[in-house]
């Protein structure tokens, strides 16, 4: 394409409008409030304490994820089976949801008048206004994102490798281990991100199934509410702030560079 | 002895159909056959890797047939190496060693002995990624043989070579054989590794093998049409037999024996036709009289297509002797060939 194709102009005039519209607000935002004030609020207790509640609550959506979700998009990616579209849009399903409904929904299996609610209470786990109901909900929000991030990663690696691996002698759970698992880490860790990304990000769910304790969107929408914008910006910083960190660290540490292979 | 019995797999596109086969202990077997012949099915039903449908497959008398990969003792090497490429080379070639009883000095001992027979000792602590073509396949070799499998199965394993490689390898190959107990398996379709590796061989076309015997055999006896076009028979024509003569759409060509039916087909090799200005005074009985019809450049050799009444030949020359006999569109030639040069079936 030359420099004058008009096609070239037009689409790099709608990506800057596209840059813009994103950048713009979020700019605008974190720029804002005076440090004094984002020192200020971080000596808030309320504000530090949401926001380490969202972070470990998306984390520990992230690693139930992971255990339950590492077999089923292994699953998805190398058998094939009768229904196996009718499962792959059942886990959709969480990404098409309004978010309230999704919290309506867990309180209906989680409440008293079902049996599994029921049978929940006996054992001492409450969710309606609980951490278990924060992560709950975060998993079921989370979980499709990392299944299909690994599921598409698995389907790119050569089903050949574990055949081999097979024919050498290694059985399916060790072929897993030693072949697959170590070459499906990049999706794996890219799954995490998305899965943390998607549940540290929820409100709509979690404010219907857990108002307290606040996780840090929850707290922002309080202030907002109760105060106004000028008092919920602070904490929407620190908040974004503290997850594009974490992010980067997450993605500096584990991502070292393409390696030989 | 590796004996497949009416084996029958059912595969998306691929069916095989009713496969038997039955290969030496310790032999060097070779599988040819067109692209999409299902002979790497084949291969991967032998290995355990897809379901079989129906049949038996028995290796040394073990029935094998639905015994996960990992117990069958089938070692499989595929066209693209399949190296591990988070591993390195040693960890590659060891992969395997875990999962079997052997006596760790043993296994140790076969670990150096094949790096060295194979020439990879350098190459240890590198990973898949940085190596060519030809080491990887050294890499692959080593790692399927170390763990001394009963079969070993190569699915086209000099194809992604370079020419060069292609005559190392192929002589690698044989010492390998050679030197172990192992029955190797290998698919190709290039008819000289066939020759010189092979003491046993098959034809297979549409999922199921049309041909078995030595690859001597095959080439000069093909079974059907398929088979002589397929092993490089160029000239293939409809005959009506008649004692130790066939009519050929108006020619008579002496063969060399008699022939069970009464119709059939002939060939005879492009390389056995000669060519000529002249009727020549030899041994050579067919002889006939034709027009030059086409000339097709193959690198080294021109393709001469004769045409002789209703019938075109096939014959190849080689660039000096067309130069020398001012062979040209429209000449007239002389094409002779002996009796046992023709094939009949």
């Amino acid at each position: 394409m030359t420099r004058k194709e008009p096609f070239l102009w037009v689409s790099v005039s709608c990506a800057i409008v596209a840059l813009t519209f994103i950048l713009l607000p979020l700019v605008e935002m974190l720029t804002a409030p005076s440090l004094a004030m984002l020192g200020e609020t971080l000596k808030d207790r309320a504000v530090l304490r949401s926001i380490w509640l969202s972070i470990y609550t998306a984390a520990a959506a992230a690693g139930i994820s992971f255990v339950i979700g590492t077999p089923l998009a292994y699953l998805l990616a190398r058998c094939q089976f009768r229904g196996k579209r009718l499962v792959e849009g059942i886990i959709d399903l969480p990404i098409v949801i309004p978010h309230p409904v999704v919290g309506i929904a867990i309180l209906s299996v989680a409440g008293r008048n079902h049996w599994l609610g029921q049978f929940m209470s006996e054992l001492g786990i409450r969710v309606m206004g609980s951490v278990t109901g924060i992560i709950t909900v975060l998993t079921f929000v989370g979980m499709p994102f990392y299944v299909n991030a690994l599921k598409s990663g698995i389907e790119a690696i050569s089903p050949r490798l574990e055949n081999v691996s097979r024919s050498l002698g290694a059985p399916m759970g060790s072929t897993f281990l030693r072949v697959t698992f170590p070459l499906a880490r990049r999706s794996i860790l890219i799954g995490l991100i998305m899965c943390c990304a998607r549940a540290i990000s929820e409100f709509g769910a979690v404010v219907v199934v857990a108002y307290h304790p606040m996780i840090a969107p929850v707290l922002i929408f309080e202030r907002f509410e109760g105060y106004g914008l000028k008092y919920s910006q602070p904490v929407a910083v620190w908040l974004v702030l503290v997850c594009l960190t974490l992010f980067l660290i997450l993605r500096v540490l584990t991502l070292p560079g393409k390696k030989a292979a | 002895m590796i004996e497949i019995r009416n084996l029958h797999v059912h595969l998306g596109k691929f069916h095989l159909q009713g496969v038997d086969l039955t290969i030496g202990e310790g032999g060097f077997f070779v599988l040819m056959g067109p692209t999409g012949a299902g002979k790497t099915v084949l291969l991967e039903a032998i290995a355990g890797l897809v379901p079989v449908g129906k049949g038996r497959i028995t290796v040394s008398g073990r029935d094998i047939t639905h015994l996960p990969p990992e117990k069958r003792g089938v070692g499989i090497m595929y066209q693209d190496y399949a190296l591990f490429p988070h591993l390195t080379v040693a960890a590659n070639i060891t992969f395997g060693l875990r999962y079997r009883r052997h006596d760790r000095e043993a296994a140790g001992r076969r670990f150096d002995e094949l790096v060295g027979q194979l020439g990879i000792g350098h190459l240890l602590d590198r990973y898949p990624g940085t190596l060519s073509g030809g080491e990887l396949q050294r890499v692959a070799l080593a790692r399927a043989l170390v763990v001394e499998p009963t079969v070993i199965l190569l699915d086209e394993p000099l194809s992604a070579l370079d020419q060069g490689f292609r005559e190392d390898i192929r002589l690698l190959l044989k010492e390998l054989h050679k030197n172990s107990r192992i029955t190797f398996f290998m698919v190709t379709h290039d008819f000289s590794e066939a020759l010189t590796l092979a003491t046993q061989a098959a034809i297979m076309n549409k999922g199921a093998i049309v041909q078995t015997g030595s690859v001597r055999d095959i080439f000069q006896r093909p079974a059907t049409s398929f088979v002589a076009d397929f092993v490089g028979m160029k000239n293939i024509l409809p005959a009506r037999f008649d004692g130790t003569s066939a009519d050929i759409g108006g020619l008579s060509v002496e063969i060399p024996r008699k022939h069970h039916n009464t119709t059939g087909h002939i060939s005879i090799r492009p390389e056995d036709i000669v060519i000529s200005l002249k009727p020549l005074e030899s041994s050579m009985r067919n002889s006939f009289a034709g027009v030059i019809a086409g000339i097709v450049d193959q690198g080294f050799l021109y393709e001469i297509h004769v045409a002789v009444k209703d019938l075109v030949f096939k014959s190849f020359v080689t660039k000096g002797s067309a130069v020398d006999l001012a062979l040209d569109l429209g000449a007239n030639v002389q094409i002779s060939f002996k009796t046992s040069a023709v094939h009949v079936f």
